[in-house]
């Protein structure tokens, strides 16, 4: 019963959303203010609906309801409850109903927040959002429908994939999906201003912090599922340039490159229409990332579906919606009007900089990721386009990008003197250089590449550091009133600090464990032990064991460190009885800010086993800079200037303490 | 130029993230050193045919054990790196390459990126150059209010008068 009331509600989702799709629309062209003001009832009404259908699909794998297809093939009464509950969305059926909530969740929230948007703009970026839904809930619908019954019910089901039997489960796609789905209001707002014919303030102070929004949690989202290939696929890669994987770094490499468009336009209505391409092109690499993932074109990890009928319709939705929305830019986009005018050396020229190098580093993945899929639709031959590729293509755009950050937020606004900016800059390049001279002291010479890489990492971390100082005047001012100016520095101005010192740090952490990482194979028996840096582990055996759903053999490490023991590893090579799938959990310790990391591979029968074992130095980094990033992100947010629905204009005194620029 | 080429892999390898991730087992490491660390970097750069997108030197796939095995055989019998690579390219096609070969069919992969960026740079110079005729500090086209704009301005304008 509970499950068809999911159903329906989810058939009444779908009624509202093509009802949203053309009311409020046809309302702002006409300029009907009783046809719009049906859009944000309308949206939030979805939002309650498509929640009771995802609630009701949750209740039926929390009671193991086996009458339910979706449920057998991918549950199992044995299975912990959390993950009962995250196997709602391990699935191809689950996972698009979850990206329908957030889809629907961010209408509802332009809904509910955006008092302060222009009626029109509201009521057809509303319409917009309608229409994505609409597809969406009728690709789901049509072919891809949780609810299904079977009958006649089996006893058992088939258990979830053991990879995805995981903390990681629960919060990297929800975190992964607010962010890809949230550029859909984006995407909505863009298509709104183009069909409204107007891209004007308001339109610009209101995608900002929706980018924002979708892009911290996207950095989150992208960052979490690293970390979690990191420590459960067992040989300690925390990147592999999977095409899963690219599928959610491009919306994040565009999303980055709109941030920064976005900002430009906000202060200084300059490149409008470049922006309103921007967010065009994220939301549609977001569909794209959807349709690789979901249409199964590819076999990977991720994928777990292959139907060429759900394919098919993905495409459909993806050509509809990409061809559609650019070709309403190409028609519409020359009656914008371009505003602002600057100097190539300025606060602009240097956000353009950052635009041109994150869109063709995003092509790069784009390029790198499809070409295999296309050259074999179009000449059945195949090829192969790995981690070499792309560290080839886009590595070298890296660098300019990165050794540009730091200018970037010194330089006025209109005309900028990079002379000036280099000058307050010495210090930086200083520490930089004095990174590099250490690191090439430390590890020696043939690793100067390496060292050079710190020193980027530094200069990075350090310029975000500089410019903050430097807006407080220490030096003119005083320690007491420098503090204050701190104090009062809009939020904005911390936001970038922090999002541009967490690229810093992600980079520092990329560099230390390709460069500094130590790495160890070996047999190992009960009573030997081994050393990597400074640590000696000594094995005391392997252990059986069985859990609620697995039996796994465990093995003990000591760690030693001066001969006294400072931890313990527990990795161990696990077996999930109903697929008969092995698995493997390596055991990592954490030293500060970097890590020792053991996995398990051949269990030998006189009680040794095939051991991996590594050291990874600063290896904690790369996570810790995302997070950072997204600090910054949350910082931004809470700006006053960007605050949703703030009341008030933004105090003229604060933002006169920063200096000059906000 | 094979120094520019080492220099610009290098630098590559520094900034993109670079999985350093191995499946070799005990039993397969060459005693010699040099060549083992040839075997690994070769290893990074071939593709386990049967698996999602791993290379040899990730995967625990039987065939990558296989291939391991095999290119440390030909390394030791004395092959050079581009030998090896040949020899399986002539036995198991171009897919085993994670790093695809220039060629006609991959000019576009290989081009796309270095071309969009001559592009976006002359887009953009150009752009520079129209624009240094005006001056900079030309203030920008104001944009018209709505109607609704103008009534929510003044209410705020009012609001604050009255404050």
């Amino acid at each position: 019963m509970i499950i068809e009331i999911g159903h329906f509600a989810l058939i009444l989702a779908f009624v509202l959303s093509v009802l949203q799709s053309v009311v409020p629309v046809w309302g702002a062209v006409k300029g009907d203010r009783r046809l719009m003001a049906v859009a944000p009832p309308v949206a939030g009404m979805q939002f309650l609906l498509v929640g009771i259908a995802f609630a009701a699909l949750m209740q039926a794998y929390m009671v193991s309801d086996f009458s339910v297809l979706n449920v057998v093939e991918n549950s199992h009464s044995a299975k912990p409850t959390l993950y009962k509950i995250t196997g709602v969305w391990g699935n191809h059926e689950g996972s698009l109903l979850l990206w329908v909530l957030i889809l629907v969740l961010f209408g509802a929230l332009v809904a509910a927040f955006g008092r302060n948007i222009p009626m029109e703009l509201k009521a057809a970026t509303l319409g917009v959002q309608g229409w994505v839904t609409a597809a969406f809930l009728l690709f789901m619908l049509a072919t891809s429908n949780p609810f299904l019954r079977l009958s006649p019910a089996p006893m058992e089901g088939n258990d979830l994939n053991p990879i995805l039997q995981d903390v990681g489960l629960a919060i990297h796609p929800p975190l992964l999906y607010v962010g890809y789905v949230g550029f859909s209001i984006v995407f909505s707002f863009a298509i709104a201003a183009l069909i409204l014919g107007r891209v004007d303030a308001a339109w610009a102070r209101w995608v900002r912090p929706w980018t924002l929004l979708a892009w911290m949690f996207l950095t989150l989202g992208i960052a979490m599922g690293s970390y979690w290939a990191y420590y459960e696929l067992g040989w300690g890669g925390y990147w592999f340039w999977d095409p899963v994987e690219n599928a959610s770094f491009m919306p994040w490499l565009a999303g980055t490159a709109l941030l920064h468009s976005a900002i430009v336009m906000e202060k200084r209505g300059a490149l409008k229409v470049w922006t309103v391409l921007l967010a065009i092109l994220t939301f549609s690499l977001s569909l794209l990332g959807t349709f690789l993932v979901r249409s199964g074109v590819l076999t990977s990890v991720h994928a777990f579906a292959t139907d060429p009928a759900r394919g098919t319709f993905i495409l459909g939705i993806l050509v509809l919606f990409i061809g559609g929305s650019l070709a309403l830019y190409a028609w519409r986009a020359p009656m914008l009007k371009q505003g602002g005018l600057f100097a190539p050396i300025s606060r602009e020229g240097a956000l353009v900089l950052n635009n041109l190098l994150l869109t063709v580093a995003t092509a790069s993945v784009l390029v790198g990721t499809l070409y295999p899929l296309v050259l074999e639709v179009l000449t059945g031959e195949k090829i192969s386009v790995g981690p070499p590729f792309f560290n080839l293509t886009f590595g070298p755009l890296m660098i300019p990008l990165l050794m540009a950050i730091p200018f970037g937020p010194f330089l006025a606004w209109k005309r900028g003197d990079l002379a000036a900016v280099g000058q307050r800059l010495y210090v930086v390049a200083g520490l930089a250089l004095v990174a590099i001279l250490v690191s090439a002291w430390w590890h020696g010479t043939q690793q100067i590449l390496a060292a050079l890489g710190v020193g980027l990492a530094v200069w990075v971390i350090c310029g975000a550091a500089a410019e903050i100082l430097s807006r407080a005047r220490f030096g003119d001012v005083g320690l007491s009133t420098g503090l204050a100016r701190l104090a009062g520095l809009p939020r904005s101005a911390w936001g970038t600090a922090f999002g541009h010192a967490g690229m810093g740090l992600t980079l520092l952490g990329i560099v230390a464990v390709s460069a500094f990482q130590e790495e160890k194979v070996l047999t190992i028996r009960p009573g030997d032990s081994v050393e990597i840096a400074d640590y000696t582990l000594n094995f005391s055996g392997l252990a059986h064991r069985t859990g609620p759903n697995y039996v796994d053999d465990v093995g003990h490490f000591d760690i030693l460190r001066d001969g006294r023991q400072v931890a313990v590893a527990d990795p161990a090579k696990r077996l999930y009885t109903a697929r008969q799938m092995p698995t493997t959990e390596a055991g990592i310790v954490t030293f500060g800010l970097s890590q020792i990391y053991v996995s398990i591979g051949e269990v030998h029968a006189d009680g040794g086993a095939d051991i991996r074992l590594y050291h990874k130095p600063l290896v904690t980094l790369i996570w810790i800079g995302c997070l950072v990033m997204s600090f910054g992100g949350v910082l931004s947010l809470l700006d006053r200037r960007l605050r949703v629905g703030a009341p008030k204009p933004a105090r003229r005194k604060v933002a006169a303490a920063g200096q000059g620029g906000d | 130029m094979r120094i520019l080429r080492q220099l610009i892999l290098a630098l590559a390898m520094l900034a993109a993230a670079l999985p350093a991730a191995y499946a070799v087992a005990p039993d397969e490491v060459l005693d010699d050193p040099v060549l083992e660390h040839r075997a690994r970097e070769l290893s990074a750069e071939l593709r386990c045919m049967v698996c999602q997108n791993q290379s040899i030197d990730d995967s625990d796939a039987p065939l990558a054990k296989d291939l391991r095995i095999l290119v440390r055989e030909r390394l030791v019998a004395g092959d050079t790196n581009e030998q090896v690579v040949d020899f399986l390219v002539a036995r198991y096609g171009e897919f085993v390459l994670l790093k695809p070969r220039l060629s006609v069919q991959t000019l576009v992969l290989w081009g796309l990126a270095p071309l969009a960026l001559l592009i976006g740079m002359a887009v953009l110079y150009r752009g520079a150059r129209k624009r240094r005729g005006t001056a900079p500090v030309a203030a920008s086209g104001a944009t018209r209010l709505s109607e609704d704009e103008q009534a929510e301005l003044d209410r705020i304008l009012t609001r604050d008068k009255q404050v």
